[in-house]
């Protein structure tokens, strides 16, 4: 066995670039695999598994994932409103409802998404078991008589935004420089990092986005704008959702049958997670793509190996010949030439580690800022040892035909000097 | 007891024509242990063919080897390679060094297939062949007569009983093989292995006290064999 490393040794060494090629490649291979893995189980983890506070949204009338995609998660356009009195009656008059929640969107700064709510969402709202939004040292929730705003962590990285910075909403979910709405709203709060989309939120009161200049409620039907001093009748107030927090599941399927099966006005999304899981099952083959991209990088670069192993062995037929003449047995050099490639498919998986880290720094950073769902490289996923366990196998697989080759060099034949 | 004992060899080859030539016919040939032989013989008479044969590196057609009383021919090929690594000691006339490894590590390889490395017992044999400052060197990074050298040390290392030295000194210029066929007759000695060297250099053939026709040994070109 000493006589096999030793042999291996010097022939990584004396191939020392081809060597490096092919543990490039399989790094890149194995980095990529465990990267679609990880990154796959996490992200449905993140979006459809765990607690995410709440258990149904109520908003307007149309699709369930659109609606969790707009209240939890903070992506794409809101599908609509419903009326404020949907909300205080949920809040009301159903004791299985622990806790309502509405949200008002529509606006924006700098693309980071303004939402409109009561200061509940910092006393009562828990976004895991027992962990409410917590704010900084220094700040505070938003007063709901001012034009206060707390910000997530993300929108303080992206923004610059400090304490006690003000700035103007613009209106829309994205973007634009020509939408500036003329109110001054304060920096009272900023976020601790939560890991969650909430991370790329500014809270404000819900009262503000009722008043924000351009702003028209249709509460009753009819158009209504606010009076800068008058209050606001609550007929023609209107919320985009609705977060409900339930005593128990048997209280979402009561209100899916009134809202959902019997209603018209209103769409209820319970359980949120279920309503995840479907649209992880229908982008399903995306993933399968790129697990099928994986697969295919790793059978390319597990036949590099095979291919620049392969190309070795005529150079050293009389190497090969020469160990025999020590008393080297067929089966000794047939296995230096399979450790070698196992060898070569676990340096490269060490490698491959390297790579994982690297591509899940930049999804990790990608994902965040768009989602504020954080990845995170060190979970570990069983991809993280299969697939290096894996690699070493295919690699000492990928030896054995240059290894056939080695086997059955002709000693005597290759002893004697050619040309 | 002899230590080598050949009986009815016989190997041919198919020539490229296809049809199947004698190359060696061996009726009869014994060594005792520790003894030195040398064999003259022109190119092309068979020699190295007989070494291999004796290493077990080539299977006979037909006859006996035996080692110490044991029929080296009759084994398999694996049985056969733990025999070489155990018991013979192999010089080339190209040396055959491997070329990737150290002087030491080359020594090292001749002793790993058999009873396993000594690296203080490799060390000991660089040293005695004065290569001792030389250890670290690659093949390419020492003299002719130097690589030489540490073949011998090589084929020394595995304590064998019978070192094969096909043309040892056929690369080397007359002083330096004269000295390196000291070294290697020295050494052999030294440990008490017994040595069979054949070749057609007359300068080297004329140092032994006797020395024998490898045509007369081996019928296969004297038209003697029967049939
Ligand atoms: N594998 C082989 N196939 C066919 N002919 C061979 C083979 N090996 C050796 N020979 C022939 O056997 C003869 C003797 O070769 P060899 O034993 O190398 O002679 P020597 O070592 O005395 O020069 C040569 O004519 C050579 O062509
Ligand atoms: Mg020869």
């Amino acid at each position: 066995m000493r006589g096999i490393l030793l042999i291996v040794r010097r022939s990584l060494r004396q191939h020392l670039f081809s060597t490096t090629i092919t543990v490039l490649s399989i790094a890149l291979a194995s980095g990529l695999t465990m990267s679609v893995f990880s990154i796959q189980s996490q992200s449905r983890e993140a979006f459809t598994g765990g607690d995410l506070g709440f258990d149904a949204v109520v908003g307007a009338r149309g699709s369930q994932l659109q609606l969790v995609l707009n209240t939890v998660f903070h992506l794409e356009t809101s599908p609509g409103n419903i009326p404020w009195t949907l909300y205080t009656e949920l809040r009301d008059k159903y004791p299985g409802v622990e806790l309502a929640i509405p949200y008002a969107t529509g606006d924006n700064y700098m693309g980071n998404r303004i939402v409109g709510s009561t200061p509940e969402i910092f006393t009562k709202f828990e976004y895991k078991k027992g962990r409410k939004y917590a704010i900084l040292e220094g700040g505070r929730p938003f007063d709901e008589g001012y034009a206060e705003a707390v910000i997530g962590s993300v929108v303080s990285e992206q923004t610059g935004l400090k304490l006690g910075d003000t700035f103007n909403p613009f209106h829309g979910i994205y973007f634009d420089p020509n939408a500036r709405h003329p109110e001054e709203y304060t920096v009272v709060g900023i976020m601790d990092t939560t890991n969650t989309p909430s991370d790329r939120v500014i809270w404000i009161p819900i009262e503000g986005i009722f008043r924000m200049t351009g702003h028209v409620l249709r509460g009753t039907g009819e158009q209504f704008t606010a009076d800068a001093v008058a209050a606001i009748p609550d007929a023609h107030k209107e919320v985009s959702a609705v977060m409900l927090k339930l005593k128990s599941p048997q209280v979402g399927w009561q209100l899916d049958q009134m809202i959902n099966k019997q209603g018209k006005v209103a769409t209820l999304a319970h359980p949120i997670g279920t309503v995840m899981l479907d649209l992880f099952n229908k982008v399903g083959w995306v993933n399968r793509i790129l697990e099928l991209v994986a697969y295919l990088v790793v059978f390319v670069s597990a036949a590099a190996i095979t291919a620049s192993i392969y190309n070795t062995i005529n150079e050293r037929k009389r190497e090969f010949a020469i160990l025999r003449a020590l008393g080297a047995r067929r089966r000794t050099v047939f296995s230096a030439i399979v450790v070698e490639s196992a060898c070569i498919a676990a340096l490269g998986s060490l490698c491959g580690f390297v790579c994982y880290g690297a591509i899940l720094l930049v999804a990790a950073q990608v994902v965040r800022q768009q989602t504020g769902v954080v990845l995170n490289a060190t979970t570990l996923h069983p991809s993280l040892y299969l697939t290096p366990l894996g690699m070493v196998l295919l690699g000492a697989l990928s030896g054995v035909i240059p290894a056939i080759r080695a086997y059955s060099t002709d000693v005597a034949e290759n002893l004697a000097p050619h040309s | 007891m002899n230590l080598l004992e050949i009986e009815q060899l016989r190997k041919g080859f198919r020539a490229p024509t296809g049809e199947q030539t004698l190359i060696v016919d061996i009726p009869a040939f014994t060594m005792t242990p520790g003894q030195h032989v040398a064999l003259r013989g022109a190119s092309g008479s068979g020699k190295t063919t007989f070494l291999n044969l004796i290493a077990g590196i080539l299977k006979p057609d037909q006859g006996q080897i035996r080692l110490e009383g044991r029929d080296i021919a009759a084994l398999s090929e694996s049985q056969r390679d733990s025999i070489r690594a155990n018991s013979f000691g192999y010089v080339f006339q190209t040396f055959n060094l491997l070329q990737g490894y150290t002087a030491l590590e080359n020594v090292t390889l001749g002793m790993m297939f058999g009873k396993g490395s000594d690296r203080a017992y490799a060390e000991q044999l660089l040293h005695k062949v004065g290569l001792a400052d030389r250890m670290h060197y690659r093949p390419r990074q020492l003299s002719v007569g130097q690589q030489q050298r540490v073949a011998v040390a090589r084929a020394l290392a595995n304590h064998p009983k019978l070192v094969l030295a096909d043309e040892p000194t056929g690369n080397l210029d007359p002083v330096h093989a004269r000295e390196a066929l000291r070294l290697i007759r020295e050494i052999c000695a030294e440990s008490g292995a017994a040595l069979l060297l054949v070749s057609h250099d007359e300068g080297v053939l004329e140092q032994f006290d006797s020395c024998t026709d490898f045509l007369g040994l081996n019928r296969a070109f004297t038209g003697g064999a029967g049939g």
